[in-house]
Parts: C-alpha cells; structure tokens; sequence
C-alpha cells in the first residue's frame, strides 16, 4: 500500500435498504492503488451487496461515492465499467462453451472497418489473449480452445486478465477462492499479487481468513450490515479477524465444542 | 474461427495435444457436414434415374430445402441466443393471411400489404422477446400461447371478412409489383435459357412453351435462402453482435456482468425470427397466388430440427448457420427425394425423428468433448 497516494475510492456511509431489510447501516471503507484490501464477513453481512453498490449494480440509499476525489453516480454497471471499476464474480464470470478469445473481449469486441460494415478482429483478438494468458502464466492450446476446458483457477484468471487488459483501476474479487482447490487457489493468489503491483486496487472478498492474509495488505470486516473497522496488515492476527466476522462469543463456544479452530 | 494449433516453446506437458481429427469433430457443422453426405450418396445410388438430380428435379427439392433453410436460420440465431420460438409456424399463416387481405380484400398496392405486414409481423416478433425477457419466462411458454394466437387470428381474418379460410387472387393484384418480384420472381432467366439452347438443362419439346427451357430462372426464394443464410452466417461469426448472441446464449448473466445488452440481443434475434418467417409467408403468397390459414402448420417443429441437425445446442451459447442450412438442406432432399424414389411419404417423419434423436446424442457428445465435462 502506498499511504501517500489518494484513495481511488471512498465509501463513505453507505446504507442501503430493500424495503424493510437494512442490507448496509453505514458503511465507510477507502481502497487505495496498489493495494490488496480484504473485505471479510460472514454469509449475509453485506459483502455482496456492498460491492455491488461499488459496481453500480445498486444505488445506496445513502451515503456517497467518491471515485478518483470525484463524487460518483453510477446509473449501471457499465458506468462503473467505463470508469474503472470491474467485478470478476465468482461463478459468473466466463462462458464455457465460447472461446478463450471470445470470452476475453465478451462486451468489449475490438473490431476492423472493411468498406461500411464492422468486423470482429479475430487475429487481433487471438493474439492479444495468447500474450495476456502467457503473462498470467496460462498455455492454452489455442484461443480457440473453450473456456469449458480450463480450470476453475484458470477461469479465475482469465477473468482478472481481462478485466486488468481493458483498463481497470479497481477490481473487485466476489470469492473467486471459495470454490477451488488449494493449488489453485495458489494460482489466484499470485494473479492478485501480479496485478496490485501493476497499480491496481484489488478488493478481495472472502470469508476465508487464511487466504486473505495471504495477499491482503488491509483488512475491512462486515458484520450484519456495518463495518467493525479496517486493520493493517501486520496489526491484527488471524483468530481476531475469524471472531470479528462471526461476532465472536458463538463462535468460542462452538470451537470449545469443537475441540478446534473453525 | 480456425483451428490451427500453434506448438509454442513452452507448451504444458499437461496439456495433450489434440489431433486434427478430433479438432474437425468439434464443428458444430460436423452432424450436418456428415448428413448431408451420406443422403446425397444414398439418393445418388438408388434414386439417380427417378428425375431427382434432372433440372427439375433438382430445383424442386433445392425449393423445399430453400424454404426450410429460411426459416431455419432465425431459428438457428434465436437458439444459440437461447431462446425458442415456437409461433414460426403460425406466423407464417398469419403473415401471408395479412398480406392477402391488406392486397386483395382491402385492395391496397401489394408493395404496401408486404411492407405493412413485415412491420406487424416484427413487431409481434419484438413483443414475443419482451415479454420473454421482462417475465423471465420460458420462451417455450410465451411463443406457444402465440402459436395458437396468431393460428387463431389466421383462421378468423379470413372467415369473418371473406366467409373462407383461403383468399386467392394475390398474383392477379401482384403483376407487375415492383415489390412481389422481390418475393415471387426470378433471376437470372436469360442464363436458363442460354442453357436450355445450349442442351444444358432440358426444354419443352412441345406447346406455347416449345423451346423454352423447363426451369426458366432462379426462384427469388432460394436467392433469399442463401442470402439470408450468408448474412446470419457473417454476422453471427465475424462481428461484435455475434458474440453477443453466443454470449447471450451461453451465459446471459455472465453476459451482463461482462456488459453485453442480453435483453436487447434477445429482443431482435425475436424479431428477425418473426422476419424469417415473413419472407418464407409472402415466398409462398407470391408463389401459390394465394393465402390459406392452415399455412406453415408445423414448421416451427421443422425449423428446430434442422438447427439443431446443424449442430446448435438447445440450451443455447453454441451452433452454426451453416449447420442449420445444410440442416435444412437434408431435410428438403429426404423429403423429395423419398417421393422421387417412389417410397411411401409418411415414412419421412419416422426418418425425422431418427435423425433428430441421432443429431441430439452426436450434439451431447460432442458438447462433453468441448466443456471437458465427462
């Protein structure tokens, strides 16, 4: 983390209400360039819907959102796509049966005038995900080997490649190591490490402890819809943040019953 | 897309290379690819004399397979954006019902019944779209109710207004329509008759016609099959929309999070559905001269099964036009040709539904081989 640099983003109070359910009561969190911030919570804490705010998927019912100093009113995710802000969600993020390169510039196809009409530009397209893959340390048989074919890891990967190749200044992270393996999560890790020292904000959201102090340089927990506070790396150890996100007292009686860490 | 595998310096070993065998057989064209050789072979063997593959044997099965390859190609679309419409049929008796009414019971210049119709038509094909996208039902659901909606208006147009369910009389309002000949005419006549002279193609050797070649020109129908099968083809594989369509298909929530408008990918695909289905109802109006509200029955069924010949997976996100066409092809050449080989006609659809179960298993497999399932 680079104190001396400007947030890129600052929430600052968001709340949010679906109807009666008080999703977010007030949250304020900073992500800064270059770093790694982990947003922790249980299921139900808010995480989802606190990053979709980020993204423009949801407005906040209050509170604002500053992005580069500047107040922000994403109407859509698109906005918040074209500003710098991409989400690489968790299951959602590729379609098996397309093609690397297909997949790749899903929504952003870069195109070739021939006479009046416009072109897909396949050979550019397929030359340019080769390269990004190559740097993510991915071989693929061809870019037009189907995403289908690729592990979950992999997946992952491409996915963070793509949103780093077209520009992203903030990338947010839904669980993309819940449902992996360990070697893959490896991989993931080091994909999020490659890209924050690019400049990039990663907002990385999990609920597993280990893997966010694996890569994270800072620590914001969510607990029924409010921030218990951001800590530095360094300052906080695991057990602390596993009973900030559970609430604590449940969670001692349980791994007494237990005989273990949860 | 090519297939070309480029061995890199630093290739994973875990990586098994894949033959070039196994890369042509995840074509989604291979299924058509392969049907459409194996009819021809066998209708060239036992059916070569019967008249099949003569001029007119060959124009008369190349204009069922036309008319199936249009219908087929907004089917084809519509289903690798994942959706189904099962209105094609009825659409197709109530747009040729339209025309006949706007041009011959209400006497409008047939240009504007065409045109009128098209926009109706397209609009009923943009509502199907929209309630689909906006209730989230399934397209199956929605587009049935407009089976029987649109069969129902082009039963009840005609007995209402002209006491029948056929309105003839359009070629009489047609002549010289600059926009029937689109439809209804045929090009390159000079060219068939230079070939009748020449003895290319037979002529008649008798009556008013005598000297005349038999096939006297290239039916617009088929020049709208292959350029309707052209243009899907280029767009769903060389532009942007057309990855639109695929991802639409595939994912469509993955599409949204990626930024591709899924909504408004599925309401024109929709719509040029219900276009397809206009240009093979005024074809036919053109072509018989009149409207009957029976037209179309079925075809919907007909469209799907030579999409998914072609190799288009029903779920969506994968297919070929190409496929489809050759799809559509077979179809046409089984239909005519058991005729032509003098085989009783109701054993088409048993041929039918083998043919679709095989094309389904071959689709599955070949599905599996693509995603690495197993």
């Amino acid at each position: 983390m680079n104190p001396e640099h400007a947030p890129i983003i600052q929430m600052k109070n968001i709340e949010k209400h679906f109807g009666r359910v008080i999703a977010l009561a007030g949250v304020s969190v900073d992500i800064f360039p270059g770093e790694c911030h982990c947003l922790l919570g249980d299921n139900g804490a808010g995480k989802s819907t606190f990053i979709k705010t980020m993204s423009g998927v949801h407005k906040p019912t209050k509170g604002e959102i500053l992005f580069e100093g500047q107040q922000m009113h994403f109407a859509d995710p698109r906005d918040a796509i074209s500003a710098g802000i991409a989400t690489v969600h968790q299951h959602l993020a590729m379609i098996p049966l397309m093609s690397v390169s297909r997949n790749f510039f899903m929504g952003n196809e870069p195109v070739k005038k021939i006479g009046p009409m416009n072109f897909f530009d396949h050979d550019y397209a397929n030359k340019v995900t080769m390269d990004e893959m190559r740097k993510m340390g991915i071989n693929l048989r061809g870019p037009d080997q189907a995403v289908g074919t690729l592990s979950g890891g992999e997946r992952q990967t491409v996915a963070i490649a793509r949103a780093v190749h077209f520009g992203a200044k903030v990338l947010i992270l839904d669980e993309p190591t819940s449902a992996l393996g360990v070697r893959q999560t490896a991989n993931v890790l080091a994909t999020i490490d490659k890209v924050r020292k690019q400049g990039v904000a990663v907002v990385f959201i999990t609920h597993n402890v280990r893997h966010a102090l694996a890569v994270g340089d800072r620590f914001t927990v969510l607990n029924r819809g409010q921030t218990l506070g951001t800590s530095q790396r360094g300052q906080i150890t695991p057990d602390e943040l596993q009973d900030m996100m559970a609430g604590g007292q449940e969670l001692v009686a349980l791994e007494d019953s237990l005989g273990g860490t949860v | 897309m090519t297939s070309a595998t480029q061995p890199t310096a630093n290739t994973d070993e875990r990586v098994k290379e894949i033959s070039s065998f196994r890369n042509a057989l995840i074509r989604p064209e291979l299924g058509g690819i392969v049907g459409t050789v194996a009819v021809f072979t066998f209708f060239l063997l036992f059916a070569f004399d019967s008249g099949m593959f003569n001029s007119q044997g060959i124009m008369n099965w190349s204009q069922i397979s036309a008319q199936f390859m249009i219908i087929a190609v907004g089917a084809c679309l519509l289903m690798i954006a994942g959706e189904f419409d099962l209105s094609v049929g009825s659409m197709i008796g109530f747009a040729g019902m339209l025309i006949a009414i706007f041009s011959v019971t209400l006497g409008w210049p047939v240009w504007m019944a065409i045109i009128v119709t098209f926009v109706i038509a397209v609009s009923i094909g943009a509502l199907n779209g929209f309630i689909v996208v906006r209730t989230g039902l399934p397209s199956f659901i929605v587009t049935l109710a407009f089976l029987f909606i649109l069969r129902g208006f082009a039963i009840y147009l005609p007995q209402t207004i002209e006491r029948k369910t056929i309105i003839g009389g359009v070629s009489d309002v047609a002549e010289g329509d600059w926009l029937a000949a689109v439809f209804g005419g045929k090009i390159f006549t000079g060219f068939f008759q230079w070939m009748g002279d020449n003895g290319i193609i037979a002529v008649f050797e008798r009556g008013t016609r005598k000297g005349q070649p038999v096939v006297e020109g290239l039916p617009m129908l088929i020049v709208w099959a292959i350029g309707l099968v052209i243009v899907g083809h280029i767009i769903l594989t060389k532009t942007k929309f057309g990855n639109w369509i695929y991802a639409a298909g595939g994912d469509a929530e993955a599409a949204r999070n990626s930024g591709v408008p899924v909504n408004k990918v599925k309401i024109l695909m929709f719509m040029f559905t219900a276009f397809c289905a206009t240009v093979f109802a005024v074809c036919q109006v053109m072509e018989f001269g009149s409207a009957g509200a029976d037209r179309g029955l079925l075809k919907e069924f007909e469209a799907i099964i030579a999409v998914v010949i072609g190799g288009a997976l029903l779920t969506g996100g994968y297919g070929s036009v190409i496929g489809a066409a050759l799809g559509a092809l077979i179809f046409g050449v089984v239909q005519q040709g058991l005729f032509f080989a003098g085989v009783e006609s109701s054993l088409f659809r048993v041929f039918l539904g083998v043919i679709l179960l095989g094309a389904v298993i071959l689709n599955t497999y070949i599905r599996r081989i693509i995603t690495g399932e197993r």
